[in-house]
């Protein structure tokens, strides 16, 4: 089976097929047969299939140059988009306006893809999608609709999305299903399959724009969105089965042959991270750049959309705007923050729905809805009291998702006297169930979201079970193996005979399949839903652990002002390792090294410590979550900017400094203790020196550099840590060694510790062979809690290294370096019987990655201080690559340092910093 | 009274050059046809309020009571509750005659987003965008209306054709709960209040369509024409509420039709003919008494071919002698599974009704065609050896899925064989309508008084409605 495994997988089975290894090996295909895939794939053959049953395709033109791309797009008519065959995510894809950008953007394709297909853009128009399945005796239904909120022109993947399409008529809405159908039957996918239309938006014109014959990002949704489960389906079509046979996986009385109905609707919002990158160009297209996505389930839009916006971000209220240079440029050409520019404009600069669509084409219908959020808003700031509001304006609000914190901030109160209120005038959320028919049939299902429209609950809370804390959307630093955790939770709370009940709101996850935990909320994980849910299912306690740092950072609320019961390290010793004072106190008083470092006052003070250990220094807040606002200083005058602006010290805000280590090794560590006690742990070493992110860098498992020596010394920081945070649970640790420059025993100093789950949980029990997060779901729950066990002392036959995957080439302008920001967007683990092979496999898995060969080209860019970029010349040299550089300070350090000097060639890099300011 | 002039069916033509009598209601009659003259839709009566954004209730018979805010006409209203899972295609629904007298419980929690659209005739002169003239339903129930739309067919909100048409409508109530109670206790009566508290004393006042002949309300009431230009078929239509697609979808592939009212004694003329179909339409198909009388004897009569769609497909069961019931809460929605027995293929179906065949009484000429794969209800029935065949679903669609459109092509071709086979023995038979015939009957229904709420009707037509009721 080809589709399951996306655009990867697919490229991997056609390119197998053209080998001939299926045919020699005699390996059947099942499900949707690679003529169809490639057929879908082609963009030529798909235009000839598609003519054949006479379904409108944008006009397309294949070309091998820029010569022929200037010539075809005089044919078709600018404005023009620039395609690429056979690429992930619309890599190398662009608009063109005129021959210029033409030639600019068909020459950056032609060098991702040997052909490009220029095509008559349709910007402006409607866009839309179905999600279609068929069977082999051609038994066809479309088991979702959606519709994006931004018109056509913006990647599916980086559009907001709702489902079912809101603006269609019944004529619009099945003139596009009856054509996926025909597609589909005509394409003869037996499967799943994803038709994306642009529909005119005054009009019945339409054109297909792409069909992917597989399970894609948008079935995920889908199925989500439905609770159909389309993977699950399609399986079984693959194997055999039709329709008609196999039931609804919700009702189970009901068959999977027929079209969910949705009694709520969906809203689906990207989540970018582009503002890590240095200047990366922050305007959405074509090419996809988002990093994840979140759904937000409601019964208006409003509530839908709102719910939505939070989740992306904890730090946005719901929808509002922000400051923009040009609000006009902004809303006509679209980047990551588009959403907040049509808040600004309709919440603060009070344009009409009428202009804000003018500049960007969104559909009135949805710019409506988002001024009833805007209205309400005035209307409670107008009343500005919380004593003020009337139930039926809390009601209302409510109704269209306001948070409490949002009605705080418009009435001056405070999150927790607004909840307060609420509870008092009756004022709350009901549950209600997603079952695919709108509760026509009754449905045993588990799969849940909270609303303020109903007025009942569909399910009744006996289970008092324990709620697991997800980790929401997927953005840079937090991705699958977080969710892995959260899932190995549940399946070990299960195990114990525990009811669970999971609360996560990413629709990429296997923790959102509501087959996964007993009940699932699909839903915020915000205090007040968190506090929501605790409440009415009377939960018997919550899990902050296993989901990163979201769930850690709503802990103590929940314990304090909730009363919440929370299983694992008492929050108030998970805040003293939050907190960088009182950790670095307790690392003291526990004699574990750490960077020197210092609370802060005043500038004069700031500026002497710094003296005193040295530049760089790392300056941060001294109370901060999720390690936010961390800056590394390098110089007197950076300093003395960054504290008087940024962070304004004062004796009411002291800062934190801390000695940056650059250029010595850093072991990250993973443990789970058990009321202090140290259950079990893993050491992993960095290839990269401290000063890369954690998170970026190389893990090397089990360490081939440490000796025992080191790993006992390791061992014994770890339990002492663990005893000093009283932990029970899982938690983290990064510790750099740092060689004595006098000979001596090399120090280890603790720079980070984090008393949850880690991004490397899942490779350290993958690699050593004991799941860390069951035995820390055991201590958690003190369960079966098992007996201390030391898995480094195990020699093992191989070693597995962690490499991060990077995703550079989608971020036009970005600066390719890695430092104290995290940039990667995934990672790959391989194992091998030494590091060398382990570590190449794990590179050669790296999406795009190619060896260069000697008598290419290598560009060299970095410290010119230091003595490793020669080095690395010096052992490149002999082989014959030609060397470049971005400046002439790097090119003369190289040619003056190499052995054997070196010939280094300055380019030239045009830069244009789009950095959002 | 306007609606008897012709309960007795006129037997020929000429004599439906009765010319109406009742004030209040435009009835148009062949005495003003042209030979082009569009189709027209009546204007709108007496009945329209200002949109009234008052407090309203919903509220079930011996059941719970919802509190909303109204959107629509400042009247009340009672009727049978019943709800649909149709994702899109509200003007389609609310004017679909099958709703007649019906509170109209929409699941899909957003109504209203696209507006509503204007009442444009097509080419062959049939309503562009809805089933027929006026909302068919008594009252609108949904979770939350838009008050202000976006497309580009629309010309007012849903809200401002509710109030235009006299239709009561409530917004901001739990649907969910709603149906979730419609499907435990089955279709139960409902009403609809407008501006003030619900008051329990007024019990009394839930009036049941269900005792009611609604398809003599909403069918035509002396024959009418829709010529189609590209064909030479004839097709005579039982009209029990015939919608506007269906009629659409005979006459886009050729097939001109003559729509009888329901009570006509269809098998005197189906002669005249290619072939016979009857139509969907609202309530309890054993009310139709005559119809099914007249469906008997044309099939005992004549080798017509015959095909029934919803209503119609439940008379021609009943007139072969089999035996229709109640569901618990009916099926109305766009997403239906039938299962076609003859190929074992799978269509998604467009569905509204609340009585099905009881496939077991079909007697055994007759074997069942569809199945419905959630419920395992009748979804089709088909002769064994003649060409009739009839479908609970809509394959006209309009709102819905198209899959099983495909229907009125095989029902056409055997109408074509059957026009051939004809041919044969009378060489000079021909069916086509004749140039008279277009010129003297009416191109729209004729006497077909827009719904209202029960109440409403009762006091606008004073008595009417008990008359009505012990007629049926």
């Amino acid at each position: 089976m080809l589709a399951f495994g996306g655009q990867t997988a697919l490229n991997l089975g056609v390119q197998m097929q053209r080998m001939g290894i299926f045919e020699k090996h005699g390996v059947k295909v099942l499900g949707t047969s690679i003529k169809t895939l490639e057929t879908s794939e082609d963009r030529d053959l798909f235009a000839k299939a598609l003519k054949e049953i006479d379904i409108p395709i944008a006009k397309s033109i294949a070309v091998n140059t820029v010569d022929e791309a200037l010539e075809a797009a005089e044919s078709v008519g600018y404005p023009i988009i620039v395609r690429s065959a056979y690429a992930l995510g619309g890599l190398g894809s662009g608009f063109a306006n005129n021959a210029e950008e033409l030639r600019n953007l068909s020459a950056r394709s032609l060098s991702l893809s040997p052909q490009i297909l220029v095509e008559k853009s349709l910007k402006g128009w409607k866009e839309a999608e179905y999600e279609v399945v068929r069977d082999s005796n051609n038994n066809c239904i479309t088991v979702c609709n959606m519709e994006n909120f931004d018109p056509l022109g913006i990647h599916t993947g980086d559009s907001i999305v709702v489902a079912p399409s809101q603006t269609f008529s019944d004529e619009e809405y099945h003139m596009l299903r009856t054509a996926a159908i025909k597609i589909v039957r005509h394409l003869g996918v037996c499967g799943e399959c994803n038709v994306q239309y642009a529909l005119q938006p005054d009009g019945l014109d339409y054109r297909v724009i792409e069909v992917n014959a597989r399970l894609s990002r948008s079935s995920a949704l889908a199925s989500k969105a439905t609770a159909y489960p389309l993977a699950y389906i399609a399986a079984k079509i693959g194997l055999g089965y039709t329709l008609p046979e196999l039931p609804n996986a919700v009702t189970k009385t009901t068959t999977a042959n027929f079209e969910p109905s949705l009694d709520y609707v969906v809203t689906k919002i990207p989540r970018w991270d582009l503002k890590k990158f240095q200047h990366v160009d922050r305007h959405i297209g074509s090419a996809m750049s988002s990093v994840g996505e979140v759904m937000a389930i409601g019964r208006t839009f409003q509530e839908s959309i709102q719910k939505a916006i939070r989740q992306v971000d904890p730090k946005y209220n719901g929808v509002q705007g922000d400051e923009f240079d040009d609000l006009d440029e902004e809303l006509r050409n679209p980047t990551d923050r588009r959403w907040l520019a049509v808040g600004q404009a309709l919440i603060h600069e009070n344009y009409t729905v009428d202009q804000v669509h003018d500049l960007t084409k969104i559909d009135k219908w949805f710019l409506y809805k988002l001024m009833e959020i805007a209205d309400t808003q005035h209307e409670m700031e107008g009343i500005g009291s919380l004593f003020g509001l009337r139930k039926e304006l809390m009601l209302r609000a409510k109704q269209m998702g306001f948070s409490d914190i949002q009605i705080a901030r418009c009435v001056g109160a405070t999150e927790d006297q607004v909840r307060a209120r609420r509870k008092g005038m009756g004022v709350k959320p009901f549950v209600k169930k997603i079952d695919t028919l709108a509760a026509e049939f009754p449905a045993e299902t588990n799969y849940l979201y909270t609303t303020y429209n109903a007025t009942s609950h569909d399910i009744t809370f006996d289970d008092h079970g324990t709620i697991i804390l997800g980790s929401g959307v997927y953005r840079i630093g937090s991705s699958v193996e977080f969710d892995w955790c959260a899932v190995n939770a549940t399946l070990s709370l299960k195990a114990q005979g525990k009811k669970t009940v999971m609360i996560n709101y990413n629709p990429e996850t296997y923790s959102t399949d509501f087959d996964t935990a007993d009940r699932l909320y699909f839903e915020e994980l915000s205090y007040e839903r968190v506090m929501d849910i605790y409440e009415l299912e009377s939960a018997s306690n919550v899990v902050v652990s296993v989901g990163g740092q979201l769930p850690q950072n709503i802990a103590l609320r929940l314990q304090e002002t909730g009363k919440a019961k929370v299983l694992g390290t008492d929050p108030l010793d998970i805040d003293k390792a939050e907190d960088r004072q009182k950790f670095s106190q307790i690392l003291d008083s526990i004699d574990v090294d750490q960077p020197a470092w210092a609370e802060l006052k005043s500038v004069p003070e700031a500026e002497a410590f710094a003296d005193k250990v040295g530049y760089p220094v790392l300056v941060r807040p001294s109370y901060v979550l999720s390690g936010a606002a961390m800056n590394v200083i390098r110089s007197r005058g950076d300093l003395k900017e960054k504290l008087l602006s940024a962070s304004s010290v004062s004796p009411d805000h002291p800062v934190v400094i801390t000695k940056f280590i650059e250029g010595a090794q850093e072991i990250d560590v993973d443990a789970v203790g058990s009321a202090g006690e140290l259950l079990v742990h893993s050491v992993a070493e960095h290839i990269e020196n401290a000063g890369v992110h954690s998170g970026d860098a190389t893990l090397v498992l089990p360490p081939v550099n440490l000796d025992d020596r080191t790993m006992a010394r390791i061992k014994e920081i770890t339990q002492k840590v663990a005893k000093a945070w009283s932990i029970t649970g899982p938690f983290n640790m990064q510790i750099i060694k740092a060689d004595d420059p006098k000979g001596g025993e090399p120090a280890l100093k603790v720079i980070e510790c984090n008393l949850r789950a880690s991004r490397s949980f899942p490779f350290v029990s993958k690699v050593l062979g004991t799941n860390f997060i069951d035995v820390a779901t055991k201590a958690l729950a003190g369960v079966d809690v098992p007996e201390p066990v030391d898995l480094m002392a195990q020699k093992r036959e191989y070693v597995a290294t962690k490499v991060s995957q990077f995703s550079w080439g989608r971020l036009p302008g970005a600066d390719p370096f890695l430092g104290v920001e995290m940039a990667s967007t995934g990672e790959i683990a391989c194992f091998g019987k030494d590091l060398v092979e382990a570590y190449w496999t794990s590179l050669q898995s790296t999406m795009n990655f190619r060896l260069p060969l000697p008598g290419e080209g290598l560009l060299f860019g970095g410290d010119v201080s230091k003595p490793h970029l020669a080095g690395i010349v010096d052992y490149l040299q002999p082989l014959g690559y030609k060397f470049f550089a971005a400046n002439q300070e790097v090119a003369s350090h190289l040619e003056s340092s190499a052995k054997d000097g070196c010939t280094v060639t300055v380019v030239d890099f045009p830069i244009t910093d789009k950095r959002a300011p | 009274m306007a609606f008897r002039f012709c309960n007795k069916p006129a037997l020929g033509l000429l004599n439906l050059a009765k010319k109406p009598t009742i004030s209040g209601l435009r009835i148009r009659t062949f005495a003003n046809v042209e030979t082009n003259t569009p189709r027209q839709v009546p204007t709108p009566t007496q009945r329209q309020t200002p949109v009234s954004h008052d407090t309203a209730n919903f509220t079930i018979r011996n059941g719970p009571v919802f509190n909303g805010k109204s959107f629509g006409a400042k009247s009340n209203v009672s009727g049978e509750a019943v709800f649909t899972t149709s994702l899109v295609g509200y003007p389609e629904s609310l004017t679909d005659p099958s709703y007649r007298g019906q509170i109209l419980v929409f699941t899909q929690p957003l109504i209203g987003n696209y507006g509503v659209p204007s009442s444009a005739r097509d080419e062959n002169g049939l309503l562009r965008y809805f089933e027929s003239p006026n909302i068919q339903a008594v009252g609108v129930v949904v979770a939350d209306v838009a008050e202000k739309y976006s497309h580009w067919t629309a010309v007012e909100s849903l809200s401002e054709w509710c109030a235009r048409e006299g239709v009561p409508a409530i917004s901001g109530v739990d649907t969910r709960a709603i149906v979730t109670y419609l499907r435990e206790q089955g279709s139960s009566l409902a009403k609809i209040t407008v501006g003030e508290e619900y008051d329990e004393e007024q019990d009394e006042a839930f009036v049941d369509p269900e005792q009611i002949n609604l398809v003599r309300k909403v069918s035509t009431k002396a024959p009418f024409h829709v010529s189609s230009v590209t064909g030479d078929l004839h097709v005579a239509v039982i009209d029990c509420g015939v919608k506007e697609n269906i009629l659409r979808s005979l006459v886009s592939r050729g097939c001109s039709v003559t729509c009888f009212p329901f009570d006509y004694p269809i098998e005197k003329v189906a002669h005249h003919f290619d072939g016979v179909f009857i139509s969907n339409g609202p309530g309890d198909p054993t009310h139709c008494v005559e119809t099914v009388q007249n469906l008997r004897a044309l099939i005992n009569s004549s080798q017509i071919p015959i095909m029934g769609i919803c209503l119609g497909h439940q008379l021609v069961a009943l007139a072969v002698g089999a035996k229709t019931n109640k569901l618990k809460y009916g099926n109305r929605a766009h997403n239906i599974p039938a299962l076609d027995l003859t190929t074992g293929r799978c269509h998604i179906t467009s569905q509204n009704h609340g009585y099905a065949v009881d496939a077991q009484t079909l007697p055994s000429d007759w074997k069942e065609y569809f199945v419905n794969l959630n419920d395992s209800s009748n979804e089709g029935i088909i002769h064994k050896s003649r060409p009739i065949f009839s479908t609970q679903f809509h394959p006209e669609a309009r709102g819905g899925p198209l899959d099983s459109s495909y229907l009125f092509d095989s029902y056409l071709e055997s109408v074509a064989r059957y026009k051939e086979s004809q041919a044969i023995f009378q060489p000079n038979r021909d069916n086509k309508p004749s140039p008279l015939l277009k010129d003297l009957l009416a191109k729209e229904r004729v006497g077909v008084a827009p719904t209202l709420g029960m109440e409403n009707m009762a006091r606008a037509i004073g008595g009417e409605t008990a008359q009505a009721a012990s007629a049926a």
